[in-house]
């Protein structure tokens, strides 16, 4: 590597205890939470619920973190949900036509990258907006699915397949294993390889990133392929989990997943940003939900208070990110 | 490009191909294939229905002329439904009914004016939250049920006919008359152009470009509410999910209009054809009995087919 590439990437090392300093306030935030849940509630405390949290924010987690590198890229991918519903259908149908879970997960995930690619394809070749080409591309995958599974449930799959979503293991729910295991590969990824540092230099200025050299189009085709990815991943963990598949699973899904980013301190304008403060984000988020559940507020007040945060968190990011220059 | 930008601004005839080209293809191919379609009865059904993309695509060219979007303006027009629903079924009365809609959508078209303006957050993320914030509301007010038995003053709206023409097309014209006259030919109007084009140039004139730019979203929200008495009016009730997934229809009227998402410039009746076409291709894949499943497909892959053209062009 030339100098000059690692001179592109200093800035992004050196936010690096700054990075620590945001994800230690928000750990505080979601204890915060926590605290005021216990008193609220009492059955927040309980091992099933904290189980049920974990478990329901490792869902939000998968979407999400294959959205952070987007977002730290500069870039938007609004199809996660819409990519997580038609791939849990097609893995669905897959699994239960040749009745191998195995085939089916590879589907399911080759399916997620599929998508992924295409709107890499879109925003590289065709330099379309993220945003708009993304949102372009949750329409027609909505619009597939719905003509796929023309108003048809899929229904019932192999037990094993569904101890992935549902089963536990020393007593943890095994998607939390699987949090762990991406969030340690994610972190890792972002951090300390060239590839991931290099995410970062093109979200911090994508001029600067070309110029020293920096494949930028190959490593944005690479962060949509994994974000598309990581939905095929989620589909199969909601298809494991629901036990069934219908065409408007993903619809809720992701709006979530990017407050999940916003509140780990992902700026929207690249560059800033880490896996394990995304991590944190599900939580808070999580977190949230289930306290409106435990205190039975309607499920119908969900995307309303999920668009409040998504708009807190961006002004936060702009507020600190002021105060800091 | 900057050369280009303004020559293509000055003479808006250089993008009638575009669209026209579309629309025509779109009219041949559907007269072709689908039986009934270029019947007078299913033409002005087209038309009818239309209307209230119509009312969405209009603000939404101006919203994106300043280089901003308001993705919450499906979910918008959802609640205002539900509120001119709801309060014409407690007071009888379709002027107030009305009236709460066009309240709650000038609320949230300020909501979302003030957090791209004052905040600073980017429209695309900014109208995202505010979606579900509106969708939400939406839930709420109508507790997820359809609101049914509204009066008859406010369902005879979409029916009623003016000197023989659907009271909806009228509303349609008008306001297109409307938007035609504000962009063209009022100060605003070219303040709207400065916007996207230069905003600089409004600050060194001693105006407020964030006065402005809440204003175009307030506008947005504003038509949002009336377009939410038309669809109360077109379905007989309010429902949850109504309007779902028409800022889509509405951005894709935009795009294949032939206004751009980065260079400031708008082209209304480009629009309106783009609306046209949006219409005339869901009609005819509705007609060939494909489900509206397709139809959404299929207007996702005009819109970027719209933008690739368009990413061509301001490159050329």
């Amino acid at each position: 590597m030339t100098d000059i590439t690692k001179d592109a990437m200093m800035p992004s090392r050196s936010f690096l205890s700054q990075d620590a300093i945001q994800v230690f306030y928000r750990l505080l935030a979601a204890l915060l939470i926590c605290a005021v849940l216990a008193v609220l509630s009492d059955s927040f405390l309980s091992l099933g619920n904290i189980l049920n949290v974990l478990r329901q924010a490792s869902l939000t987690f998968f979407i999400a973190s294959g959205l952070t590198l987007v977002v730290l890229t500069a870039g938007l991918d609004l199809s996660v949900g819409a990519n997580v519903a038609l791939s849990a259908c097609i893995a669905g149908t897959v699994i239960h036509k040749t009745g191998s879970p195995a085939l089916g997960i590879l589907t399911g995930l080759a399916c997620g990258g599929l998508v992924g690619l295409l709107n890499g394809i879109m925003v590289t070749a065709l330099r379309i907006p993220s945003f708009i080409a993304t949102y372009g591309m949750l329409w027609v995958l909505n619009g597939l699915t719905y003509w796929y599974m023309a108003g048809e449930t899929l229904h019932g799959f192999p037990a094993g397949f569904r101890q992935i979503g549902s089963g536990y293991l020393f007593g943890l729910p095994i998607p939390v294993y699987l949090l762990l295991v991406f969030l340690g590969i994610g972190t890792f990824f972002a951090q300390r390889t060239i590839w991931g540092q290099e995410i970062y230099a093109i979200g911090a200025n994508p001029v600067a990133a070309r110029l020293s050299g920096i494949p930028v189009a190959r490593r944005l085709l690479l962060v949509y392929a994994v974000s598309g990815t990581m939905a095929g991943l989620a589909s199969i963990i909601f298809l494991s989990r629901l036990n069934s598949a219908e065409a408007d699973i993903g619809e809720s899904l992701t709006l979530p997943a990017i407050a999940a980013v916003l509140i780990g301190g992902t700026s929207l304008f690249g560059g800033v940003g880490t896996v394990f403060g995304t991590f944190i984000g599900a939580l808070i988020l999580t977190l949230v939900l289930n306290g409106m559940n435990l205190l039975s507020v309607s499920a119908n007040w969900q995307p309303l208070v999920t668009g409040v945060i998504v708009i807190l968190a961006v002004w936060l990011d702009m507020k600190t990110r002021r105060r800091a220059q | 490009m900057r050369e280009a930008a303004i020559v293509s601004q000055s003479n808006p005839l250089q993008r009638i191909p575009g669209v026209a080209i579309v629309l025509v293809l779109l009219i041949a191919l559907f007269s072709a294939i689908a039986p009934g379609f270029l019947s007078v009865a299913n033409l002005s059904n087209v038309l009818v229905q239309s209307t209230i993309l119509t009312m969405l695509a209009l603000p939404m060219t101006l919203i994106i002329m300043t280089e901003g979007l308001d993705l919450s303006m499906g979910a918008v027009l959802t609640l205002t439904s539900l509120c001119v629903a709801l309060v014409s079924l407690a007071t009888h009365s379709m002027l107030l009914g009305l009236g709460a809609g066009l309240l709650v959508g000038v609320a949230f078209g300020l909501a979302n004016g003030w957090l791209v303006a004052i905040l600073g957050i980017p429209p695309f993320v900014a109208t995202l939250g505010t979606l579900g914030m509106a969708q939400g509301l939406s839930l709420i007010v109508s507790d997820g049920q359809s609101v049914v038995g509204i009066p008859h003053s406010v369902r005879d709206i979409y029916s009623a006919t003016l000197l023989g023409v659907p009271v909806p097309i009228v509303m349609a014209l008008v306001t297109y008359a409307a938007f035609h006259g504000l962009l063209y030919h009022t100060r605003f109007g070219t303040y709207i152009f400065a916007l996207g084009g230069n905003r600089e140039a409004l600050r060194y004139a001693g105006l407020s470009p964030n006065r402005l730019l809440i204003a175009v979203y307030a506008l947005g929200g504003a038509m949002a509410g009336i377009a939410g008495l038309l669809m109360t009016a077109r379905m007989n009730s309010g429902h949850p999910t109504a309007g779902l997934g028409l800022e889509f229809d509405a951005i894709a009227a935009v795009a294949v209009g032939g206004t751009s998402f980065e260079r400031g410039n708008g082209w209304l009746l480009g629009t309106l054809l783009g609306v046209l076409s949006v219409g005339v291709l869901r009609n005819g894949l509705n007609l060939i009995s494909l489900p509206s499943s397709v139809q959404v497909a299929s207007v996702g892959v005009l819109v970027i087919v719209a933008l690739f053209l368009d990413g061509l062009r301001s490159r050329a």
